[in-house]
């Protein structure tokens, strides 16, 4: 297995992540997130209502909330695959509000899904050299042109590398020639997880990365994700398992009933008497 | 690979054995063999009756288990693809051309204008499978308007450069156009149905193929005269098309055959008309034969060049989103991928090429009407799609050979041998088919066969759709992977084991 300092990251990096090293930095780079007023609702339903947060570069940052909080509506507007009713969405300075799910991942902040879902009669390898950004292949007149193509090979050959290497950190290098839909649920999240760090992002949304995984596997990912984030990335990571959160999250934003109800360390949100109200279920 | 990983690859993803058994065909060749043997000692012994003919049958059945045997071996252990496809063309070949001489006894020119006809069959399939492969196997698009495609192709090309209703302009001016006009149909159809789901497309689609249909055959739009130039579809009548290019090669003026033919043609023309090697009939292949079967032959090249493209789209980036769309469209997207453009794109490439298609096959008889644009049409290609297996290149062009030949066209010819085979082993003679159904089965009543075959025999081109339509269920119960399986055409433009370093751990 590849340590963590020969990382994709490094190993990968190619012109345009330079190019948007310097676009970064002109940016305030301290926050990539920033969520303002965000509101989304569903006919009469209103699943987000006034959401503000940030989350701040290279921070393993939680987002809980009981069940129906509105976590999941949350990411899904940052993403682009709902539209907010209302507030914005900035990322790296930018507005990335209302954009479609492919502008924003091209923009460097990628998701993960709550149920794995990887794309069963592609091999384990197809399904990670799908994902990185900016290949010169995905055009098509590129692909097909004779002489045009030898540079898609070139580049092709250079993102295999990377998704072999990807694999064997994430330790699923055997199963590279299998169809992702033969793998077992376990083997799938590592996929989904090798499949969106292969986008070279700036910053990964997991949706609960840890459901229905067993405590062995879980410890792994979680191992993962921490080596991930000392090597730069940014994560935030929506969870209903308070532990999980409280464990490995330096910081965590609370949402009740679409809002954010608190905000912390670990310890604030331990104390924080509205926070335990509302994951008991009392009234205030 | 170690060893053992090759073995459980050889049984999980090269499931072929199980399609063609064979080891049954062996058993059957043998068996097959001995009585054959068996007939040959009676009838040299001068035992007659139906001794003589059932060893002639017992014999074709024997050299048919032969190559279910060969083709099974070679499906098997065959690592070229194309071998594979030349492989069963020319088993076909065999099947059809053994059993057209051996029963029908055809001359040489009836026998060549068989096999030339499968040929022209199985390429202009070829061609359209491979271009809804595109569609439905990589991209999960479900076009079920290919005829409509088709037609604006044909019909595109029929009025830039027909010879009547048409502006007479040069030939390739018209391909060119027809390719485009089809292309283009594509995209409108595709801009409002391709942002809702897979369903809405198939709607759409089949509605935009009917709609081109009942246009070109309305009257409204036979014949027009603008700008001083008569044009139109021809409506019901249909449209004549240019002639075949492949002419010029034969004829010094390829639209008057007097006006004398070309060195190329004199030369070849006067070989293959002294052809009298085998089966006696008098005359060699006749000229128009010969000119259909230089036709096939391009075709052949067309099909490969068509293959090519196809192959080259699948195995690279492009391929990889496309088939990324089919699985799932919203991991496709959230990794960033245009998934909108990459689908119109793709939709309009795939019906460029049944327009493209549409032209080779339609616009090369010398007229076309709106019904060979029925729904049905589209229908035997997805069938042929299914019977190949979809998501797969080779799978297409097998797909389409197979159906083309086996399906399509041999039912009409099996009509044709089991009168001849009835009268030989039985003395049955199959005269003149009933009118009706139940003058066919009537006589069932009083052990009298004979109207019910003919009847059916008459009727072979209907039970040939609902075989069909059995098939296709079947199929779908049992195989829908079709003939060659879940095969890993890999999507991308390199080898993709070669980037493993240290190996590692690999049982």
């Amino acid at each position: 297995m590849v340590t963590v300092s020969e990382s994709p990251r490094e190993s990968g990096e190619t012109a345009e992540t330079a190019d948007r090293a310097d676009a970064t930095a002109t940016h305030d780079t301290d926050y990539p997130l920033r969520v303002e007023g965000l509101r989304k609702e569903f006919g009469g339903i209103t699943a987000v209502d006034g959401a503000t947060f940030e989350v701040e570069a290279g921070s393993l940052t939680g987002l809980i909330g009981p069940n129906g909080a509105g976590k999941s509506t949350t990411f899904n507007c940052i993403t682009g695959i709902y539209e907010p009713t209302d507030g914005a969405v900035y990322f790296d300075g930018e507005d990335v509000t209302g954009l479609e799910p492919y502008q924003v991942a091209q923009r460097g902040l990628v998701r993960t899904f709550q149920i794995a879902r990887e794309l069963g009669e592609m091999t384990v390898l197809e399904n990670v050299m799908l994902a990185p950004r900016d290949q010169r292949g995905e055009a098509l007149w590129r692909s097909v042109t004779p002489g045009v193509r030898g540079g898609v090979v070139e580049q092709e050959a250079e993102v295999r590398d990377r998704a072999w290497e990807m694999l064997e950190f994430f330790e699923i290098d055997h199963l590279a020639e299998e169809f992702a839909g033969n793998l077992s649920g376990g083997q799938r999240k590592l996929l989904e997880m090798a499949r969106v760090l292969m986008t070279d992002p700036e910053m990964v949304l997991l949706d609960e990365p840890l459901a229905g995984v067993n405590p062995s596997l879980e410890n792994k990912l979680l191992d993962h994700i921490h080596d991930l984030r000392a090597d730069g990335y940014t994560f935030l990571l929506v969870e209903h398992d308070m532990e999980v959160i409280m464990e490995n999250c330096e910081h965590v934003i609370v949402m009740h009933q679409g809002s954010v109800l608190a905000e912390g360390d670990a310890e604030d949100i331990r104390s924080n008497e509205s926070v335990i109200e509302a994951y008991l279920g009392e009234d205030v | 690979m170690s060893p053992v990983a090759d073995t459980t690859e050889q049984f999980t993803t090269d499931d072929l054995a199980e399609f063609t058994r064979e080891s049954s065909a062996a058993t059957a060749l043998g068996a097959l063999a001995l009585v054959w043997v068996a007939l040959s000692v009676l009838s040299l012994v001068g035992v007659g009756g139906i001794v003589p003919p059932l060893r002639e049958l017992v014999m074709v059945l024997a050299v048919y288990a032969g190559l279910v045997f060969a083709i099974g071996a070679l499906w098997r252990y065959s690592k070229s693809d194309a071998l594979l496809i030349v492989g069963v063309m020319l088993a076909l070949y065999v099947v059809f051309g053994v059993a057209m001489v051996v029963f029908l006894e055809l001359p040489l020119n009836g026998l060549v204008n068989t096999l030339r006809r499968i040929t022209f069959l199985s390429a202009v399939y070829a061609m359209l499978v491979l271009a809804l492969n595109l569609h439905w196997g990589y991209t999960g698009l479900f076009n079920i308007g290919v005829a409509g495609f088709m037609a604006i192709g044909v019909y595109t090309m029929a009025i830039i450069s027909g010879p009547e209703l048409g502006l007479g302009l040069p030939l390739p001016l018209g391909i060119v156009g027809g390719v485009l006009a089809s292309a283009l149909v594509g995209l409108i159809a595709a801009l409002p149905a391709l942002r809702l789901d897979a369903d809405y497309l198939a709607i759409v689609t089949v509605a935009f193929s009917e709609i081109i249909r009942l246009t070109l055959n309305s009257s409204v739009f036979a014949e027009m005269t603008l700008f001083g130039t008569t044009v139109g579809t021809g409506g019901g009548q249909g449209i004549r098309t240019p002639e075949n290019p492949i002419r010029a090669i034969f004829y010094t003026d390829p639209g008057d055959t007097s006006a004398g033919l070309t060195p190329v043609g004199d030369v070849l023309f006067e070989v293959t008309g002294s052809l009298k090697v085998f089966l006696v009939s008098g005359v060699g292949i006749r000229d128009s034969v010969v000119i259909g079967l230089a036709y096939v032959i391009a075709l052949v090249a067309i099909v490969a060049a068509f293959y090519w493209l196809l192959r080259r789209i699948g195995n690279s980036p492009f391929g990889r989103v496309l088939k990324a769309i089919r699985e799932d469209e919203m991991v496709a997207n959230s990794l960033g991928k245009d998934t909108q453009l990459f689908k119109i794109k793709t939709f309009m490439v795939g019906c460029a090429l049944m327009g493209l298609a549409g032209i080779l096959w339609r616009g090369s008889t010398g007229f076309t009407i709106p019904s060979d644009y029925m729904p049905i049409q589209t229908f035997y290609i997805f069938l042929a799609l299914i019977i190949g297996g979809a998501g797969s290149n080779t799978g297409s062009v097998l797909g389409g050979i197979v159906f083309a030949t086996l399906l399509f066209e041999g039912p009409p010819q099996l009509a044709r041998i089991i009168p001849v085979l009835l009268d030989d082993l039985f003395g049955l003679q199959i005269t003149d088919a009933p009118n009706t159904s139940i003058e066919a089965i009537a006589p069932l009543s009083s052990l009298d066969v004979t109207p019910f075959i003919a009847y059916s025999l008459e009727n072979i081109s209907t039970l040939r759709f609902i075989f069909l339509g059995v098939l296709i269920v079947y199929l779908m119960q049992n195989r829908p992977e079709g003939l060659l399986g879940h095969r890993k055409e890999s999507a991308a433009a390199v080898d993709l084991s070669a980037g493993r370093n240290g190996g590692g751990d690999r049982e």
